[in-house]
């Protein structure tokens, strides 16, 4: 009877010990669900679209307009007879519009040159973790620049074309944690007309741009864009800005030192004259104010 | 032998109804709005996950706050960006329990109110809440829903005096989930 019994009294124990297992996890239960991997993309790495007068690896949101209103004032060096530069100023209005998440275009003009410019922008790799994991991004920018001054020789035969330049640029960087992002823009600009032979048609550059966060609100840029040598004439000093970027709500308020007098690409980039060692800077600033246009679907 | 046999079954089966009957989602829907006369502060998050177990009623929630889709995109960023800061605290959960659990009536329709008590975990800081909801039920269909006045200084969320006016001081949290058999 009792050797009999025995194996079924085993059984009957197996049964029980995996009885509490059934009831182990009660204190987790989210985990019963399995952990979903989700993509977290890098957000915010610049507070707006631009460094300064460089593009930056943001994007104007999808649906939303942004608005810019962009002043450089004079020169420091100009004395106090110019009130250090502030008696005058070259402005750009612009527009962005942020077409789908990753596809931005945008038109403005200047009053330097007179100036109309165009351009779209792609980003074509987002900086990601998780379930796809990308270290950089890299943003696609091609822009189109109009010259509209009166041609200085009516006289002489005058070609459409001569007023026309481009530039196309890499953006590629990353935000390395809440604080530092880091971007490299090689650049090429094209200007179908230049002054003289010594000049180069075609000029190749690799920008930088950086920005450090100093609060949740405030941060600090700086960009500058190296040109490749015997290029353009010797006057020319390569671009160099710094500033901090404000966000108030619906605005960012970027102002800066500046030593180019131009704001679009050409001009910025391949037409700098001002000398930083020499006070040739300029204080300037970009206003950002956007609006919703297309809501998103929720 | 047979004897022990029979207990054995049973003992199993036993086993098998205390094995208590959870309840889940994936695509929970929580919105929660912080408006103001002057500025209107909405979003919604259709990506909550829950499980609620039918006996106990211990429940838990949870959410990413990336997920959260606001009206104004610009808005979305500062959320993530100065509020809740989701970089470092990507999710906001509750683990609680419903008191009640006794009164809801899983397989029969109706409209039962639960309360319910627990720990709510946003922005990285914890807070005891306790609250009011209702479970539905409806031709099979389970809903759970409520909403909650969270205090933002609970939750050590700072407003910039500059923005203070169009912020509001507690936001309102709704919850409403539909309930699935979590079957293993």
């Amino acid at each position: 009877m009792k050797h009999r019994f025995a194996p079924g009294l085993w059984l009957l124990f197996l049964c029980l010990a995996g009885f509490p297992a059934l009831h182990a996890q009660d204190d987790d239960l989210l985990s019963l669900l399995g952990e979903e991997e989700t993509t977290d993309y890098a957000t915010a790495s610049f507070k707006t679209n631009r460094v300064i007068n460089l593009h930056s690896l943001e994007n104007t949101h999808s649906g939303v307009l942004d608005f810019k209103i962009s002043h450089r004032f004079g020169m420091l060096n100009q004395g106090l007879y110019d009130w250090f530069g502030l008696d005058n100023a070259t402005i750009r209005l612009g527009l962005d519009y942020g077409v789908t998440k990753d596809l931005q275009i945008g038109a403005g003009r200047s009053s330097y040159k007179k100036m109309i410019d165009g351009y779209a922008k792609y980003r074509i790799l987002h900086q990601s973790t998780g379930k796809r994991n990308m270290p950089i991004s890299l943003t696609a920018v091609a822009g189109m620049y109009i010259n509209t001054l009166k041609w200085s020789d009516p006289d002489r035969d005058n070609y459409f074309s001569s007023r026309l330049s481009y530039t196309f640029q890499a953006l590629i960087g990353r935000k390395f944690n809440d604080w530092i992002t880091v971007q490299l823009a090689p650049t090429v600009v094209h200007r179908n007309l230049v002054a003289t032979s010594a000049e180069s048609n075609d000029v190749y550059g690799i920008g930088v741009g950086v920005r450090q966060r100093i609060t949740r609100r405030v941060t600090l840029n700086a960009e500058y864009m190296y040109l490749l040598p015997d290029q353009v004439t010797d006057n020319i000093q390569n671009s160099f800005s710094i500033g901090a970027d404000i966000e108030t709500g619906g605005h960012v308020f970027q102002l800066h030192l500046t030593n180019s007098t131009g704001m679009a690409e050409p001009v910025a980039f391949t037409e700098t004259t001002g000398d930083w060692f020499d006070g040739g800077i300029h204080f300037g600033f970009n206003i950002s104010r956007v609006f919703t246009i297309v809501k998103p679907k929720i | 032998m047979k004897k022990s046999l029979v207990i054995c079954l049973l003992a199993v089966a036993f086993a098998g109804q205390l094995q208590a009957q959870k309840y889940f989602t994936r695509d929970g829907n929580i919105t929660f709005s912080a408006s103001t006369p002057l500025e209107t502060i909405d979003a919604t998050n259709r990506g909550a996950s829950a499980v609620v177990d039918a006996s106990s009623g211990a429940m838990e929630f949870a959410v990413l706050i990336k997920g959260f889709i606001f009206e104004k995109a610009l808005m979305q960023e500062h959320f993530n960006e100065n509020y809740l800061e989701s970089g470092k605290y990507p999710k906001a959960t509750f683990k609680g329990k419903i008191q009640n659990i006794g009164d809801v009536k899983w397989s029969k329709d109706g409209s039962y109110p639960v309360k319910f008590k627990g720990t709510m975990t946003i922005h990285g800081t914890s807070k005891e809440i306790a609250g009011q909801g209702t479970i539905t039920v409806k031709g099979g269909r389970i809903v759970a829903s409520s909403s909650v006045d969270l205090p933002l200084s609970d939750y050590a969320i700072s407003i910039p005096s500059v923005v203070a006016d169009k912020i509001s001081k507690t936001a309102k949290v709704q919850i409403e989930v539909a309930l699935a058999e979590l079957k293993r």
